[in-house]
């Protein structure tokens, strides 16, 4: 394998797996062993072998769910060993490598836990919540025409570099499970900060922000306490001022809309 | 109206509500601190009852008295329930594993176990001092003179000094601050990021002040039960209705 370590040993690892067969199903923590990992294996990687074996054994395999395995889809979301998407800080599942665990590791996979994410199957959640809020107001749908030239609309460099860094955000979840509330204000406040900073963003602005905040009420989501695990765990790095600016946000939106319903 | 019940009662509403009045409990510990601080003067409590006194009286306090517990009554209500709904929306299935202690402060977790426990400190507080100086069926007070005023005052520093001399008191009084210092810790920088007041400029020095805020406020509220529990010169007076400058020069008694 090129730019493997040839002195890396294989691991044998215990895996302690959610196992559960559908939403109303109960489910439960299952132990299985795994084998000569490389250490250069990614955590989806290992969890594809551990398919594999129990495929072998005639078993159904632990459903995970999973797309780019390069850390910009946000598909993978493993709660591993207590924390989101791992110990590791800044990247996603699929990012985190085996080399940061030790032969003879004992490491527990669970789902995100929410009301709002309810588990398909396993470790797979379904998180249509978050489609749901960006469809209450996470886009801009005037008619923005034909491609215009470039610096046409001038935004200044600070700007467009917060804005970019709010739209980082893969929607990937991790905030609503560290979160001790379940609360999605990170990425919520992540969408609207992003589209509310540049020019395109400001003909919805407030109704945007209203529609959002509502939409992630009702899916039933917690409130946010300032905690700040959902920064600390989030993979891409999206900073709590982007909440601070929610509610400054919806603040204004609240007192100045046309919205008087 | 609807948009403003909407607003109040939408998650981020609630929280601004948590954080206002938060913020402003925060504004009446600093009040009710500098007059405990009263306590610890050597002159028989004539300070204290003399700023009781004024608390009780002036109409301009009085009426914030009523906002006051209007502050406690919706931030108390607002956090239990808010408390409870994020409870509910975690799920009733938890982590088998959770290490969320690499990723949070402990304080800012158990706001909420915080509060409760403040809560009860709270009741035994208001139960011992605030009703037995505004009603006199619940016990009343003595009346004592003092220098500043030509009418005598309740004697609520003899209430203090002979509850300060009960051990169990005195303990329940400084583990109850240890739980407001947490409390404070993560509240006072949590109502700023609320209410918005996020930025690279000012947040590190509402971080700071959070921090000496909690630990000063905890500290010199736990320090004037402790202090009088240990001081010899502190001592609740009998019901003499004595002027402050006789009691001190007689042998002190326990009152009642």
């Amino acid at each position: 394998m090129a730019g493997s370590n040839p002195n890396a040993k294989p691991m044998n690892l215990t895996l302690k797996v959610w196992r559960q067969k559908n939403r109303i199903s109960e489910g439960g923590i299952v132990d299985y062993k795994v084998k000569d990992i490389s250490p250069d294996m990614s955590f989806l990687e290992m969890l594809d072998v551990l398919n594999e074996d129990l495929l072998r054994q005639g078993q159904e395999p632990v459903a995970f769910d999973h797309d780019c395995r390069e850390g910009i889809c946000g598909s993978c979301n493993l709660f591993i060993n207590g924390r989101a998407h791992g110990p590791e800080q800044g990247t996603t599942t699929c990012q985190l490598h085996m080399r940061k665990f030790s032969d003879g590791d004992t490491i527990t996979i669970e789902p995100w836990r929410a009301e709002a994410f309810p588990i398909n199957k396993d470790l797979s959640v379904d998180r249509s919540a978050f489609d749901r809020i960006i469809q209450a107001g996470g886009y801009v749908s005037i008619n923005t025409g034909g491609t215009p030239d470039a610096n046409e609309i001038p935004i200044p460099k600070d700007i467009a570099d917060r804005a970019f860094e709010a739209a980082t955000c893969i929607g990937c979840g991790a905030c609503v499970a560290a979160c001790k509330n379940a609360s999605a204000m990170l990425f919520v406040s992540a969408k609207v900060s992003q589209l509310a900073l540049l020019p395109q963003g400001h003909v919805e602005r407030k109704t945007r922000v209203e529609n959002m905040v509502a939409q992630m009420d009702k899916e039933g989501f917690g409130a946010c306490t300032n905690i700040g695990s959902c920064a600390a765990e989030c993979p891409v790095g999206i900073s709590l001022e982007n909440i601070a600016i929610l509610n400054q946000e919806f603040l204004s939106a609240k007192a100045t809309s046309n919205n008087l319903a | 109206m609807s948009w403003i019940s909407k607003t109040l009662t939408s998650s981020i509403g609630r929280k601004i509500v948590m954080a206002t009045t938060g913020l402003f409990l925060c504004s009446f510990l600093v009040v009710h601190l500098l007059i405990n601080l009263q306590l610890l003067r050597h002159d028989g409590g004539a300070s204290f009852n003399f700023w009781a006194e004024f608390m009780g009286t002036n109409p301009v306090i009085r009426f914030m008295e009523i906002v006051l517990m209007l502050g406690f009554a919706v931030h108390i209500y607002q956090g239990l329930a808010l408390a409870l709904k994020n409870k509910k929306a975690r799920g009733a299935q938890g982590y088998v594993v959770n290490h969320s202690e690499q990723n949070s402060q402990w304080s800012s977790r158990n706001m909420a176990l915080l509060g409760t426990l403040l809560l009860i400190f709270l009741i035994v507080h208001l139960m011992n001092f605030w009703i037995r100086s505004r009603f006199d069926a619940f016990g009343g007070l003595a009346e004592v003179k003092v220098p500043n005023l030509d009418h005598p005052v309740g004697d609520l520093y003899s209430v203090a000094a002979a509850s300060f001399k009960i051990p169990w008191y005195v303990a329940l009084y400084a583990l109850a601050q240890i739980a407001l210092g947490y409390h404070l810790w993560h509240g006072f920088r949590s109502g700023f990021q609320t209410l918005g007041l996020k930025h690279p400029k000012y947040t590190p020095a509402i971080y700071y002040t959070g921090y000496v805020f909690s630990v000063v406020i905890a500290v010199l509220f736990a320090l004037v039960p402790i202090v009088m529990f240990f001081g010899d010169q502190y001592q609740p007076r009998p019901a003499t209705g004595q002027t402050v400058e006789q009691s001190l020069t007689e042998e002190p008694a326990v009152l009642r």
